[in-house]
């Protein structure tokens, strides 16, 4: 638990720390686990409802560690009048089960779609060529 | 003598390759700055070399360009372009001319200058001039900016907070992207701005973790200009991917480290926001028009831009299937047909126009018929439409309006706080009966046709039943909903149900009499 406990002590004095530890739990545990919300609560003096109520309510933090890579595509209205849709059969394949194909609503990119984001990477103008082969060389 | 190429460091232009092609320049021997996007986000990597334009550019062109070639490519003087030349630019008057995170360019091109003479003027003349200027809330309500800075200001507690919302989660826009990410210092100017007129000393950017580069830029701006709003403090909070955090309440819990859930209003956020402290909460575009109406005369000049009471001018998000895509600023009053066909040059694809949604997920889709209604809040809302943050998203003939509403509510159903119950439960129900829709109506269950369900109205359900039943629905989601998502996500749906019912499989659109 030494590592939660520096990520809290990181960010003590700030007012409503809990996202940004959350951030820092999963980013660098790359979940956050019951063990976790169980510390953490305990540290910023909340019930772990509280924190297991928060940590379940946004799509960014995860309950368990999944040691695939992901590779994030967004399937919102912008992406889909440039036709998204038809090129996800062929990356769910190339993804098989080593790669995780996440969907994300909307990278801010609209007018150049389909977009797809590894890691911090963003990738316009994807056909599905383009789109297979960063799924797997992810 | 070494040559200088200036080429964009905005999302767009790095995701279609602009890192790679400003190191092939650097390659051959030229200096290359890196400055914010012009917005014509189709000739992105787009390369400036005095002036004048090369786009979309690759790394085995970039040869030919060094070479003084590439003719194809070369658009001319950028600034004489028509996209650029037809556009009223206040908020993105620095795109394309300025290095993001530069405080000399920035300082060069007229910064600070409002915040320095707001301090001069005072609080009380601040707040006069914003309201004078008419700027309205450019996050989706268009409420007029000063009479919420002024809420904030008459309220008597000591500790009062500036929040911007940058929560851009609609599909089709990314204004605020683009100015986080190519100007920054002028959103943070006037968070200092709105901070010293209402007496605040504490500012947060709420940013949605969707946009790593523009997290990046506005830390490393803040940090830069730290000094220069000092003693005001500005710090930036990622959010966690819930769409709904867009709203400012939900965005103010989210804050405070807790569920986004939307709270219930009253108390405005201007009297009890956040930490129950009041609470100036303002889009991005909001904010980072007050140095520009700050200025001297400015309130003045962007009083006279703009139609009724939509005053001064709106950066327009122009995508998805679109010729010539990217960020139009204009004042208020242009048609949906100048936008989709004159400047945006109709479809991607080269196909016919079918649909043009406005206002991101949650606004109604138009048909071509409707395409002259002028961009105006009040026009907008005649129309049972809506502005939202300015995007417009095109699509062509083959789009299903049907797909599409189902997913209006699909979305609705994902990205729901919980909280109110004709958004929670509402959007699975609708998703449920555009479905039943789309098989032809509704055969009685098993359950049904049981003799004890002596209560169930008809057992079956007839196409026009269930489209009365979805009509209903949406209704009592209209105006039964906390906040904008469940209050809104009617909109797509019943716009998509009227004006193109032969994708539902009912009888087309009688002809308009004319």
């Amino acid at each position: 638990m030494k590592t939660i406990d520096d990520i809290v002590a990181r960010h003590a004095g700030r007012e409503g720390p809990l996202l940004p530890i959350l951030h820092d739990v999963q980013a660098e545990l790359g979940a956050v686990d019951t063990a976790a919300e169980t510390r953490i609560a305990h540290l910023l003096n909340l019930t772990r409802a509280e924190v297991h109520g928060v940590v379940s309510f946004y799509h960014d933090f995860r309950p368990e560690r999944d040691p695939r890579p992901v590779v994030q595509v967004c399937r919102a209205e912008a992406c889909q009048a440039r036709g998204v849709e038809a090129l996800i059969p062929a990356a769910e394949a190339a993804a098989g089960g080593r790669v995780r194909i996440d969907t994300v609503y909307c990278l801010g990119l609209c007018s150049v779609g389909p977009n797809a984001r590894i890691g911090d990477d963003l990738h316009a103008r994807l056909d599905e060529a383009a789109l297979t082969a960063l799924v797997e060389r992810a | 003598m070494t040559q200088t190429v200036r080429i964009s460091d905005d999302a767009v232009a790095r995701a279609c390759g602009a890192d790679a092609v400003a190191n092939a320049f650097a390659l051959a021997g030229w200096t290359v700055e890196r400055v914010s996007s012009w917005g014509m986000h189709w000739l992105e990597p787009l390369v400036e070399v005095n002036g004048v334009g090369w786009g979309p550019v690759t790394t085995d062109r970039v040869a030919e360009i060094v070479d003084g070639g590439a003719d194809d490519l070369c658009i001319g003087p950028i600034a004489a372009h028509p996209f650029i030349a037809g556009q009223q630019r206040m908020t993105f008057a620095r795109a394309g001319r300025t290095r993001p995170l530069s405080l000399d360019d920035y300082a060069e091109t007229g910064g600070w200058q409002g915040l320095n003479r707001a301090r001069e003027i005072g609080a009380e003349q601040v707040l006069a001039e914003v309201v004078q200027s008419g700027l309205r809330g450019r996050g989706g309500a268009g409420f007029p900016a000063g009479i919420k800075w002024q809420t904030v200001a008459k309220a008597e507690e000591p500790r009062k907070y500036i929040v911007c919302n940058a929560d851009e989660g609609d599909s089709g826009t990314f204004a605020d992207r683009m100015v986080m990410e190519g100007d920054p210092f002028a959103l943070i100017e006037g968070m200092a701005i709105a901070g010293h007129a209402v007496g605040a000393g504490q500012g947060y950017v709420y940013l949605r973790s969707e946009y790593p580069d523009a997290i990046a830029k506005i830390n490393a701006a803040i940090a830069l200009a730290a000094d220069r709003i000092a003693p005001f403090r500005i710090e930036v909070r990622v959010g966690a991917g819930a769409y709904v955090c867009g709203e400012e309440t939900s965005l103010l819990n989210s804050l405070e480290g807790k569920r986004g859930e939307v709270r219930a209003k009253p108390p405005l956020p201007a009297l009890s926001g956040l930490f129950g402290c009041p609470t100036v909460v303002n889009n991005v575009l909001t904010l980072a028009a007050v140095p520009h109406i700050m200025t001297e005369g400015g309130a003045v000049a962007y009083e006279t831009l703009g139609m009724g009471r939509s005053k001064g001018t709106m950066p327009i998000q122009i995508a998805g299937n679109v010729k010539h895509g990217g960020l139009y600023e204009t004042a208020f009053g242009v048609t949906l047909r100048e936008l989709v066909y004159d400047i945006g040059g109709g479809t991607a694809s080269g196909r016919p126009v079918k649909a043009v949604q406005v206002g991101g997920p949650l606004g109604a889709y138009i048909h071509p018929d409707q395409f002259d209604i002028a961009f105006d809040y009040e026009t907008y809302a005649a129309a049972d439409a809506l502005i939202g943050h300015g995007g417009i998203v095109v699509f062509d003939d083959s789009a299903d309006m049907a797909a599409l509403a189902r997913f209006a509510m699909k979305f609705c159903a994902a990205e729901s706080c919980g909280k109110c119950t004709p958004c929670r439960i509402g959007s699975v129900r609708g998703m449920e009966i555009i479905e039943r829709i789309l098989a032809g109506g509704r055969k009685a269950d098993a359950v049904e046709v049981l003799p004890q369900m002596h209560n169930v109205r008809a057992p079956d359900r007839s196409l026009s039943e269930q489209v009365a039943l979805l009509e209903d629905l949406c209704e009592t989601m209209k105006f039964g909903s906390l906040c904008a998502l469940g209050g809104f996500t009617p909109y797509p749906v019943l716009s998509a149900l009227r004006h193109w019912p032969e994708d539902f499989g009912l009888p087309a659109k009688m002809p308009v009499p004319a």
